[in-house]
């Protein structure tokens, strides 16, 4: 009992001692280290239980330019390096989002996705989300390239998976509620409304809102904090605009990919409504609440 | 330093291009292993789309009825007969397929041919009553023909009530409960291409068999209606899509679309049972997806082969098929400009809720369903040193074969093992068996 005691004791120390410090240093990390986590494991998962058509190599070559270009940039405008864990999380995006059955086009996608951050800056900032800007371009300039939005399946179990560590980034990132406008908008509004209109039964809805697609764009893509409208009151605008250009492509056009391109075609309008309701700009945090 | 890096660059890029499967053709597994499966042609490009449905109908002919919701009032000319034969040399043409290599002779190695074959590949109804407009029904009668064996009316409906009590009234023998599925097609806009049999048209045919309909349309949705298909269905169904595309692979967009595992090397025994194997792997893989995947059994240019389970389709083949954009002058290297993707998908009205998107992606590069049999050289071990290494290995291969295909069919690996006669295989050295392998 009393060498119980002891050990029980002794463990209390130990943590006290401050052997608990990796809590600390994780609490500590930027939060876009947390965000690149959940996207490495999603696109392990992908590619070894999805069936991703992506080659390691393809994989390697976007990294390796991604991190290049960044660093080219921030030489020749003569600025502090930094931003690279940004880089890496659009190198991610595009790993998870474009497919092309040759080598060279994720890198060349990529750079031009960095360098649209350097190149394209309204107001100081960058426009557009480089990883959506980078499939866009992708799709419309490069041969055999194609975005497989059916690759996550409905699978609730992923679609969980996803609302999780969605949540836990973006909550992080206090832009959540973008990300829930979105949902509300396109995913409950839109999409229940088209399917009362028709007569659908209420599976249809079930099937396309469980889509790993809709939720990885909603938590990962249209809430980055960087290239949405500072003031709460314009992101709801945002979303609702995202929303209705992602339909209007998709139900009224029949075109692919709508939400990437709605989210492509609403970020030109992301200066006006700065301009309209100024609000301060972000700061990338650590969990604990510091900047970065 | 960068000449080298481009030189290993343009090296793997050039290895992304498609290798040529060596390997002789031996069987394959072709769209009659599954009991009446719907068999659909697609022929696409731009927004112009040819249907041909094939039709494996084998009730009474007076019971036949088919309804397909169409984007347009077709006209009698864009409403077509097909030949079932060239559905069958589709099938087979794209149908998985087994192949088998004999193993060389180890004391004479051939060191390029074994490089060679180590690459791995890359990857209905009785007579209506003189069907007229029905004003207080929302039916109306927009086209009536009489194409071939078919009576063919095209409606439009204002609700879906009326059109289903339309269609019984008019003697199309349609499940009750219809009108649900009918209501989004009709909200839509949508027209109804309806058929039944004309006996007299058909008893000129002297066949027992329906031909395939094809209709030609233009649309800028990519899809391919299949709920209709389930009211009535009492299990799962299967279906198979060949879609005949200009660019590049077919996938189904709000489905997942999954490569079947394939290239796999496994057990010589298979050869007597393909078929079955096949069967048995596809609905194993089905299940691993709670039947809510879409599979991809073929991709490949249509202008060729490796190995060939037939022929490629000819040109007229092809266009009898409703590949308009063929011309003379099409070859291009070992190509022509057209691609076929079969689709094979098993489901349920549960776990597929709504009908079928496509999109053609720019994918080019070339896959199949390709089973290997590697036969064993029929040597002693005592031959040469390498002999006995030879068999070692083998021992290991047949083992590994025998865990593939316990793995793509849930079989057990102790069966298959008895199947492969696996101790009577000449053994130098010992496989790394375990030792609890051998008490049970």
């Amino acid at each position: 009992m009393r060498n119980w005691m002891c050990c029980k004791l002794d463990r209390c120390n130990f943590f006290q001692r401050g052997n608990l410090r990796w809590l600390l240093v994780i609490s500590g990390l930027d939060i876009r280290v947390w965000q690149l986590l959940i996207m490495a494991s999603l696109l392990l998962s992908g590619v070894w239980l999805r069936d991703f058509s992506l080659y390691p190599a393809q994989i390697g070559l976007t990294f390796t330019a991604g991190l290049i270009t960044q660093w080219f940039f921030l030489r020749q405008f003569k600025l502090q390096q930094r931003g690279f864990l940004s880089a890496m999380i659009t190198c991610f995006g595009l790993c998870l989002l474009l497919r092309s059955s040759t080598l060279w086009v994720h890198p060349v996608v990529v750079s031009l996705a960095m360098a649209s951050k350097f190149l394209i800056r309204p107001q100081g900032a960058h426009l557009f989300n480089p990883a959506n800007f980078g499939v866009v371009l992708g799709l419309i300039f490069f041969p055999h390239t194609w975005v497989t939005s059916g690759q996550w399946g409905a699978d609730l179990t992923t679609a969980l998976w996803l609302i999780a560590a969605g949540f836990f980034v973006t909550r992080n990132a206090h832009r959540l509620d973008i990300t829930g406008y979105f949902l509300l908008f396109y995913g409950s509004l839109f999409l229940l409304i088209r399917i009362a209109w028709y007569g659908y039964p209420l599976a249809v809805f079930f099937h396309q809102f469980q889509n790993g697609a809709l939720l990885l764009f909603a938590f990962f893509m249209i809430s980055d904090p960087m290239t949405i409208p500072r003031h709460y009151k314009a992101r709801i605008i945002h979303a609702a605009l995202v929303s209705v250009f992602a339909y209007i492509w998709q139900y009224q056009f029949y075109g692919n990919q709508g939400i990437i391109w709605g989210l492509f075609l609403a970020t030109p309008f992301v200066p006006l409504w700065n301009h309209l309701f100024p609000a301060p700009r972000y700061q990338w945090q650590s969990l604990s609440g510091e900047n970065s | 330093m960068i000449t080298r890096l481009l030189f290993l660059l343009l090296a793997s890029l050039i290895s992304q291009t498609s290798q040529a499967f060596c390997g002789f053709y031996v069987a394959k597994a072709d769209a009659s292993l599954y009991n009446q499966a719907s068999q659909v042609v697609m022929a696409r490009k731009g927004n112009k789309t040819v249907l041909s449905l094939m039709n494996d109908y084998q009730g009474e002919l007076q019971d036949f009825a088919l309804v397909v919701p169409v984007p347009e009032v077709l006209k009698e000319g864009q409403i077509h007969i097909g030949d079932a034969k060239i559905f069958a040399h589709i099938d087979n043409f794209t149908a998985p397929r087994l192949v088998e290599y004999h193993d060389e002779d180890p004391c004479q190695p051939r060191v390029m041919y074994e490089m060679m074959s180590k690459s791995v590949p890359m990857p209905a109804a009785a007579m209506p009553q003189k069907a007229k407009s029905d004003k207080s029904l929302g039916v109306t009668v927009e086209a009536e023909y009489t194409v071939g064996e078919y009576d063919i009316v095209i409606l439009s409906a204002k609700e879906s009530d009326g059109l289903e009590t339309w269609l019984q009234s008019s003697g199309y023998k349609i499940p009750d409960g219809a009108s649900a599925a009918l209501q989004p097609y009709i909200k839509q806009g949508l027209k109804f291409f309806v058929a039944k049999v004309n006996l007299k048209e058909q008893s000129k045919t002297g066949s027992k068999f329906l031909r395939p309909l094809q209709f030609a349309f233009e649309s800028p949705k990519f899809m391919l209606p299949i709920r209709l298909g389930m009211i009535n269905a009492k299990g799962p169904q299967d279906l198979l899509v060949y879609i005949l595309s200009e660019k590049g692979r077919v996938e189904a967009s709000n489905y997942q679309t999954l490569k079947l595992p394939s290239n796999m090397d496994i057990p010589v025994h298979i050869k007597d049972d393909f078929a079955n194997f096949y069967k048995v792997m596809f609905e194993t893989q089905v299940k691993k997806q709670n039947l809510r995947a879409v599979f991809t059994e073929y991709f490949w240019n249509m202008g060729w082969c490796d190995p060939c389970a037939a022929e490629p389709l000819s040109p007229e083949e092809l266009k009898q098929l409703g590949v308009f954009w063929l011309d003379g002058n099409s070859q291009r290297g070992m190509g022509i400009p057209v691609q076929v993707t079969r689709l094979h998908v098993r489901y349920t009205p549960d776990s597929f809720p709504e009908d079928l998107v496509f999109q053609e992606t720019s994918d080019t590069a070339n896959f199949q369903g390709r089973y290997v049999l590697r036969h064993a050289w029929q040597g002693n071990p005592e031959q040469c040193e390498a002999a006995k290494t030879y068999f070692k290995q083998l021992a290991e291969r047949h083992e590994q074969e025998a865990k593939t295909l316990a793995e793509l069919t849930g079989w057990s690996v102790a069966d298959i093992r008895k199947k492969m006669n696996l101790d009577d295989a000449p053994k130098t050295g010992g496989a790394d068996n375990q030792w609890w392998e051998k008490i049970w």
